[in-house]
């Protein structure tokens, strides 16, 4: 449970604002700027920030989904960024990703028993009949009838489509799932349902998963370790309990603060509000440190230098954070 | 389905002239010049005492012919321009459209009969002409939907899957642009009966006596107020066959709209 599956370096993914006549450039919105993590074989890494951070851009730039402007991706010993795109066509077997709108990820033309059998085909995985076998395998696994083969995704609710969704995801058996914001687009009721269900493939599969939501609740019930992201950058990352239990950023103190609390009592003895404000502009970032313009806590160091990463964990448990006063705050 | 039927047995009665048809369509009656529909002629005879029901039936031929393959042809070439375009984007897009522009601003008529008059008339190389004379709207409307479809996250989700670009544009792409490159097909299926029409006119098209309905109608309008029968059963046919395949295109998007299924 310790050897990173992936390795993240430096990544940055950087797009070009364009105006006008002659689409001149004007900016440039860095939404993802300089991020470095390892997801470790085996565990759950949720990654976590409000809208806009760059959470599901870092997914998608992970899968190559995107052409990252920088940094590099290390699969299983081979860098992503590199790859031709045979080769990385090919490898994509061994990656893949759930999508967040169960509506808009299926082809609405398509029947459920194709859209699973896709990768299959795309891989040239056993004969024909085996991939049918396999089809009827992957629904009863995602907890729907083989009977819905001919069906088409109109004909199904949120809930079942992103198992569709799921079950086309695990089709070639890969080891790696980036899950952006799976449940967010799903009533609140189906979520749980949907969150039980990654946690139960992932156990009998030996999945890893880069779990990207903005629902901290679910997050800290899914995950091994958490990384929060704000504009661009990880601002912390850690176990699970450190990042919930003893977080040392204060925007993770104050995300932490914005998770509901069912009890009435406790909630309203709570300092308020947890985040204030909305972030900065992408295509304009702050100088110095990205948060301070929202931070209570924020000097003049904050204003001038951008904080390092650095590790304030154990060597068992290395606990990263990037904040100028995060040992006095903590 | 209905629609389905009436164009079927239209196709099937035009094919099948030579045993149908009363008269033989180039054979000329001075005796019964100009007359109006009668019994003996369904549709009544032109100016030179043909009877204008085999002429309709034999024109039939060419006319369906002239415009299934064309409306074909454009609709393939529109398409594949289209979707290329649009997939791509940047250069590759710049330069189709480009193409697509330039082919736009020739005025056709003038090209049609430069190339007519290189070529012999026959109803094949007419159809391929006026065919690939008429993508360009085909393929400026695919690639407009090419573009909106390439970033839904269907399609990424293919390209997550490993899927080739081929395999992106012919299996999650296209099934969801039928509808506009339906229309576009139904409508270019008129405007090639139409635009040969135009070159029989100019006696670039199909020559005479062999009759097509475009021609018909071309030679009948100078008489349109005397004898109005000669312009009004071509018409019709191009009319019914036009419509027919409109509601034939509208049947094949329902048909491959699996959400539209009633089940």
């Amino acid at each position: 449970m310790s050897t990173p599956l992936v390795r993240v370096s430096d990544l940055r993914q950087h797009f070009p604002v364009r105006r006008g006549l002659l689409r001149r450039q004007v900016g440039t919105v860095r939404a993802v700027d300089g991020v470095s993590f390892d997801v470790l074989d085996g565990e759950t890494l949720g990654l976590v920030g409000e809208s806009g951070s760059g959470k599901s851009t870092t997914g998608r730039a992970i899968l190559r989904l995107l052409e990252p402007t920088g940094g590099s991706v290390t699969f299983r010993g081979r860098d992503l960024t590199e790859l031709e795109p045979d080769v990385l066509r090919a490898l994509r077997r061994d990656m893949q990703m759930i999508f967040q709108d169960p509506y808009a990820s299926l082809n609405p033309r398509v029947s459920v028993g194709r859209i699973v059998r896709e990768p299959l085909d795309i891989h040239s995985l056993g004969s024909p009949e085996e991939r049918t076998t396999r089809v009827a395998e992957l629904l009863d696994m995602v907890g729907l009838s083989p009977d819905v083969v001919t069906h088409y995704p109109h004909e199904f609710s949120g809930g079942q489509r992103q198992r569709i969704g799921i079950a086309r995801a695990l089709a070639t058996s890969p080891r790696f799932i980036v899950a952006d914001e799976p449940i967010s687009a799903l009533d609140v009721s189906i979520q749980a349902q949907i969150v039980n269900l990654l946690a139960d493939l992932k156990e009998a599969l030996g999945l890893t998963y880069l779990f990207i939501a903005h629902d901290l609740a679910m997050v800290r019930h899914l995950s091994d370790r958490v990384a929060v992201m704000y504009l661009g950058r990880l601002v912390e990352l850690g176990t699970r309990d450190d990042v919930f239990g003893a977080p040392l950023h204060p925007y993770t103190r104050a995300l932490r603060a914005s998770i509901p609390v069912a009890d009435p009592s406790r909630a309203a003895a709570r300092p308020r509000p947890a985040v204030e404000g909305e972030p900065p502009d992408p295509a304009a970032l702050p100088h110095g440190c990205r948060y301070h313009t929202r931070c209570p806590f924020a000097t003049d160091v904050c204003r001038s230098a951008e904080p390092e990463w650095r590790d304030l964990g154990t060597s068992e448990a290395p606990h990263m954070v990037a904040c100028h006063r995060a040992e006095e705050i903590a | 389905m209905a629609s389905l039927v009436v164009f079927v047995l239209i196709a099937a009665a035009c094919l099948a002239a030579p045993v149908i048809a009363p008269y033989r369509f180039d054979a000329i009656d001075l005796r019964a010049m100009s007359q109006a529909p009668s019994l003996h002629h369904l549709m009544g005879t032109d100016g030179l005492g043909r009877d204008l029901f085999t002429r309709v039936l034999y024109g039939g031929r060419l006319s369906i012919l002239i415009g299934l393959l064309s409306a074909a042809l454009a609709t393939g070439a529109g398409t594949l321009v289209g979707a290329v375009a649009g997939y791509y984007g940047g250069f590759v897009d710049s330069v189709l459209m480009r193409l697509t522009d330039v082919a736009y601003a020739i005025p056709s008529l003038p090209l049609l009969i430069v190339l007519a008059s290189f070529t012999q008339a026959d109803a094949t190389s007419i159809a391929v002409i006026i065919g690939l004379l008429s993508w360009m709207g085909t393929a400026r409307v695919v690639r407009a939907e090419v573009l909106s479809l390439r970033t839904t996250a269907f399609v990424e989700a293919a390209r997550a899957l490993g899927a080739s670009t081929r395999r992106i544009i012919g299996r999650h792409i296209l099934p969801n642009a039928v509808g506009p490159i339906v229309v576009g097909a139904t409508l270019a299926v008129g405007n090639a009966i139409i635009a040969e029409s135009s070159l029989s006119f100019l006696g670039l098209g199909v020559q005479a006596p062999v009759p097509t309905w475009g021609n018909l109608l071309q030679d009948a309008t100078s008489t349109m107020a005397t004898y109005p029968w000669l312009t009004i059963f071509p018409g019709l046919a191009i009319l019914v066959v036009v419509l027919a395949v409109n509601f034939l295109g509208d049947g094949l998007q329902d048909a491959l709209d699996p959400t539209a299924r009633s089940s």
